[in-house]
């Protein structure tokens, strides 16, 4: 009798910490999820709010039509793209949909750098209300990537480590997740300074 | 090169010549000095009285500087450590001023962005402070914006107690691992009871940390000597087979704990250091919606 509860311990705890890594990785999987969603959210603010602005800076400059048609034509783009869960399990997904974001916020920042010489755009309510809602959705769209990256790293971690990573294997089989890069051309969010 | 800058300041918030996020101390931090006593003490009520009537939290940080760092990251950086605002109502407002760099910032609580909009948070920020911050009126300046921002979320929310159904969702299944958590204190504490008491001082923290609440070092220490108890006395008990064994756990659990202020753990494990005035962030989250601005 004695033998067996020498066995039991070892075992109790070997099942409890194999079970606890089952249900850590499946809760910090639906992290990741929730996290993505607050990011997919604050981009397609981002995107609602482009055609009002695009309206408002043509009525005052009508001949920036480059710049203008080159902002549609990034939101165009960025819509093609099915954003779904699956793109953060797929590393070529997830770089094209980065990249199509990333030129929508180049786009965006040489258009503010136009509207600079239109100093009666500038004073325009319309247009200094479409700018902080710009800003704030640009902050949003920084602090959901902040926070989704680091809800995968602690997934990604939680599904390598020892003993969950025997764990996924054999039951859970979930994958390992794309987080967002530093842009390439190092784009910081637009910001105007007026 | 570039790539690498933008990669350090976007993924090493926390570098070392940041920014450090001040201590909470109450509805008006005027770190910078800009508010005269009156007029803090005028706010402090006015903002106290918010908070009881509407449940809505609204704080003024003030610093000197921001010693480099944007306002916008510094700002998150404050609102995701003081928590301000309701749990699961995330009603909280916090109006950051960098005195030298003459920089301003309303973060608006996730549950406030529907009424108070990054749109009309700009607008109280150029239409209502930038005036008067520019002629040097700090104190008209904050005066107003508190009642622009009180003005733009009365009504959003109610004083109730909502958050009390966080603990309602988490005791069964709290319950059902003290059972098994129990079972395994018992077999490890019929080997031995240093075992046992080394099985409950890990295992009560663990357990009541992810399935009830997080817990703050205070409350770490007494679970943890709570578990040790346990794990020593209960296998005890359960071994003469008689008492009334598992009448340790149930009185520990007091529903004052989960009120709207919050002031057991909502501030326990950030930077809210002293609750002395009465006041203690309730734990609300932020997505980064705002305005900012300059004078």
């Amino acid at each position: 009798m004695k033998r067996l509860r020498m066995y039991l311990v070892p075992a109790l705890m070997l099942v409890t910490l194999s079970g606890c890594g089952y249900n850590v990785m499946q809760k910090n999987e639906e992290a990741v999820k929730a996290a993505w969603g607050d990011v997919e959210a604050a981009y397609q603010r981002r995107n609602d709010l482009i055609p009002n602005l695009v309206e408002v800076v043509k009525a005052y400059a009508k001949h920036e039509r480059e710049t203008l048609t080159a902002v549609t034509e990034a939101r165009a783009k960025v819509g093609s793209i099915q954003m779904s869960k699956e793109i953060i399990e797929d590393p070529k997904a997830f770089s094209k949909f980065q990249e199509a974001q990333s030129a929508m916020g180049s786009a965006l920042a040489r258009l503010m750098v136009v509207v600079e010489q239109y100093p009666d755009l500038k004073a325009n309510q319309n247009f200094q209300d479409l700018q902080h809602q710009l800003e704030g959705t640009e902050n949003r769209i920084n602090v959901a990537r902040v926070r989704y990256n680091k809800a995968v790293e602690t997934f990604n971690t939680s599904i390598r480590i020892f003993p969950n990573s025997i764990t996924n294997n054999f039951l859970l089989h979930l994958k390992l997740k794309e987080p967002f890069k530093a842009d390439a051309g190092a784009e910081k969010a637009p910001k105007v300074q007026f | 090169m570039l790539l690498i800058l933008v990669c350090v300041l976007f993924f090493t918030p926390l570098s070392a010549h940041a920014l450090d996020v001040p201590v909470l101390k109450g509805y008006v931090n005027d770190y910078a000095g800009m508010i005269s006593p009156t007029v803090r003490s005028e706010l402090e009520n006015e903002l106290r009285g918010f908070e009881v009537s509407d449940s809505t939290q609204i704080v003024i940080l003030t610093v000197p500087s921001l010693e480099g760092e944007v306002i916008e990251e510094f700002s998150i950086k404050v609102a995701e450590t003081w928590k301000i605002g309701q749990r699961v109502k995330d009603n909280g407002i916090i109006f950051v001023v960098a005195k030298q760099e003459r920089k301003m910032r309303i973060e608006v609580g996730r549950g406030l962005e529907g009424r108070l909009t990054d749109l009309m948070a700009g607008r109280i920020i150029d239409l209502v402070v930038k005036p008067k911050f520019k002629e040097g009126d700090f104190d008209g300046g904050f005066t107003s914006a508190i009642s622009s921002l009180i003005d733009a979320t009365r009504g959003e929310f109610k004083a109730d107690e909502t958050p009390k159904k966080g603990m309602k969702r988490a005791f069964p299944q709290f319950l059902t691992f003290l059972i098994i958590g129990g079972i395994v204190l018992l077999v490890t504490g019929s080997i031995s009871r240093i075992l046992g008491g080394l099985t409950g001082t890990i295992g009560l923290p663990s357990l009541v940390h992810l399935t009830l609440f997080p817990l703050g070092l205070i409350t770490l220490v007494l679970f943890a000597s709570l578990g040790l108890l346990a794990g020593i006395f209960l296998p005890l008990l359960f071994s003469t087979g008689r008492h009334r064994g598992g009448g340790i756990f149930p009185g520990m659990f007091d529903t004052g704990g989960f009120d709207t202020r919050g002031g057991f753990f909502g501030g326990g494990s950030g930077g809210g250091g002293d609750f002395g005035g009465g006041f203690s962030s309730g734990g609300g989250d932020f997505g980064g919606g705002g305005a900012s601005g300059d004078w």
